[in-house]
């Protein structure tokens, strides 16, 4: 049996949960995954500041805490915080490793950054012109497989550090590299790869994003456990959580994660196998235990998902609060305002009155007045400067609005767009680099 | 009571969960009933024409379902939903994150 599991969903999550994973599960491997689509655009743009910086903000902190667990416990760590600088990542967690006096072996997998070898002519998915229109871009990135982490297993690295690799890969990798599957052995690869998107996102398949408060009730969210996986060799998966922990694994939450983000479930392209989801079969086998299998899939596909990011422009925003006795008409006043003083610059300016039908646009028909109403305004432009007009607008109607407005806020955020492309599998390189740092008392032996 | 079980308009957050997920302009929505007996319930009533009637405020592009029989579950995908996608749509919810929500909102007989 093979024990994975899920210390992170996201860049900014809990720590706390992979701890207890540490303590308590009994591991074999632990999985951080860190980097969403956005992500590596903003690390690319660090690292062109600084050739040491662009991998994970929180690496720090989280190996800080993760490595001396991971070590004496005889977990195996991967991840993919390395995002844009996966080389300057592992010389961090080394550098951390030296200050702990812990013996660790960190690999980087590097070779998903293919900005030289995207082909600017060709038309992304998003858009019906070419990439190169998109300018200035700052980064591309292919999503690399099972092929490129499995040299890293190899080694007897006890880190490793990848950066875009698809999420789900993250978890199969160590699923075939222990039992041995062959890289053809498509319904294998088919049912691992399910277990892995059932694991990617942390709590979301254990009461993380559940709750209702209504007739989804989750105990105890307040320590909700992070989950994982014990694995048999023939992939047949079963995911729980450590005892004592809060949150809920049932077939409710297993449904809503296995669809999570996907589109036909038959049809689930990943680098390593194209995965089907309409065999699954899955069923409750104990208190938060719950069994997965029968997943399939077939041939990988011959190319590689590219993600290219480019500068966007500038997101202006702006945010008013009106109150007490014809808030909303006083909050439509000043946007009507705001929209002549601003849409010369701003055409597609956006005016949302928040607790009405900022959200979805829309209300349903269930409209009742609110005692207050936020206002907020939002357009994109190429400058800063005049992005920044939206907000201004918004903090002069203190004094040129209507009666009793409060609370504004303005704010700024450089944006980064995302178009997706393909690359040839031949054309893209994944490499390892290792390096190994020994405390004086293990060199001895 | 004027309502007699089975036969009343009710909202599908009654019967049914549900999550939202994005990739670029794209909309997926699960739609999973809580009693399994209800499947066929929602694959008659929540047909593709249905949602993209309902979420017409939201959904500008085609509506795709899939059905899971092996789960009893629905998946539906929803293009050009999402103000252009994540990274540059002016909506206050750049994901969608909470469009589930408003699937749920749905009524059927």
């Amino acid at each position: 049996m093979l024990k994975i599991g899920s210390g992170a969903g996201f860049s900014g999550d809990r720590i706390e949960p992979a701890e207890l994973l540490l303590e308590h599960a009994n591991l074999d491997y632990l999985v951080l995954e860190c980097l969403a689509e956005r992500t590596i655009a903003l690390a690319q743009q660090r690292k062109l500041h600084d050739e040491k910086a662009g991998y994970d903000p929180l690496l720090e902190k989280r190996m800080r805490s993760l490595l001396p667990l991971l070590i004496e416990n005889d977990v195996r760590l991967i991840t993919n915080m390395g995002a844009a600088n996966p080389i300057a990542a592992a010389e961090k967690t080394l550098e951390i490793a030296k200050e702990l006096n812990l013996s660790c072996k960190v690999a980087a997998v590097t070779g998903d950054d293919v900005l030289n070898q995207i082909d600017l002519n060709s038309v992304p998915w998003e858009a019906n012109h070419s990439i190169s229109q998109f300018e200035p871009i700052i980064s591309a990135n292919a999503y690399l497989g099972i092929d490129a982490i499995i040299p890293a297993l190899n080694s007897d690295a006890n880190i490793i550090i990848t950066g875009r690799v698809a999420d789900p890969s993250l978890f199969l990798a160590p699923q075939v590299y222990h039992f041995g599957w062959s890289k053809e052995d498509y319904p294998k690869l088919g049912q691992g790869l399910i277990t892995g998107h059932l694991l990617e996102c942390s709590s979301q398949i254990s009461g993380g994003y559940f709750s209702d408060t209504h007739k989804k009730e989750v105990p105890d969210l307040v320590n909700i456990g992070f989950p994982y996986a014990t694995i048999a060799a023939d992939g047949r998966a079963v995911i729980s959580k450590v005892e004592g922990t809060g949150g809920l694994i049932d077939l409710r939450t297993v449904k809503e994660q296995l669809l999570y983000e996907i589109h036909d479930p038959t049809n689930y392209i990943t680098p390593d196998v194209i995965a089907d989801l309409s065999t699954v079969q899955i069923r409750e086998i104990g208190k938060n235990q719950v069994e997965i299998m029968n997943g399939t899939g077939r041939e990988r596909p011959k190319s590689l998902k590219v993600s290219v990011g480019y500068h966007a422009g500038y997101l202006g925003e702006g945010e008013i609060s009106y109150a007490g006795s014809y808030a909303l008409e006083r909050a439509e006043l000043a946007g009507e305002i705001l929209k002549e003083r601003l849409l010369m610059h701003f055409p597609d300016l956006r005016i949302d009155y928040i607790g009405l039908s900022s959200v979805h646009r829309t209300n349903f028909g269930n409209a009742t007045i609110p005692y207050e109403i936020r206002l907020r305004a939002a357009g994109y432009h190429n400058s800063k400067q005049t992005a920044g007009l939206i907000g201004e607008e918004v903090e002069a109607l203190y004094l040129n609005g209507p009666a009793a407005g409060g609370g504004a806020r303005k704010k700024i955020t450089e944006s980064i767009g995302v178009l997706s492309t393909l690359i040839e599998r031949e054309q893209v390189q994944p490499e390892v680099y290792i390096k190994e740092w020994l405390t004086g008392e293990a060199m001895k032996n | 009571m004027a309502n007699r079980g089975g036969d009343e308009e009710l909202k599908l957050v009654e019967i049914a969960h549900s999550r939202a997920g994005d990739k670029g302009n794209i909309l997926s929505l699960s739609l999973i009933p809580y009693k399994e007996k209800d499947y066929e319930r929602l694959c008659q009533n929540v047909t593709p024409a249905a949602v993209k009637d309902h979420l017409k405020d939201i959904v500008k592009g085609e509506v795709i379902r899939y059905e899971l029989p092996n789960i009893k579950a629905l998946n539906f995908v929803c293009y050009q939903s999402l103000l252009g996608g994540v990274t540059t749509s002016l909506a206050m919810d750049t994901h969608g994150k909470t469009l589930s929500s408003a699937l749920l909102e749905m009524k059927i007989d």
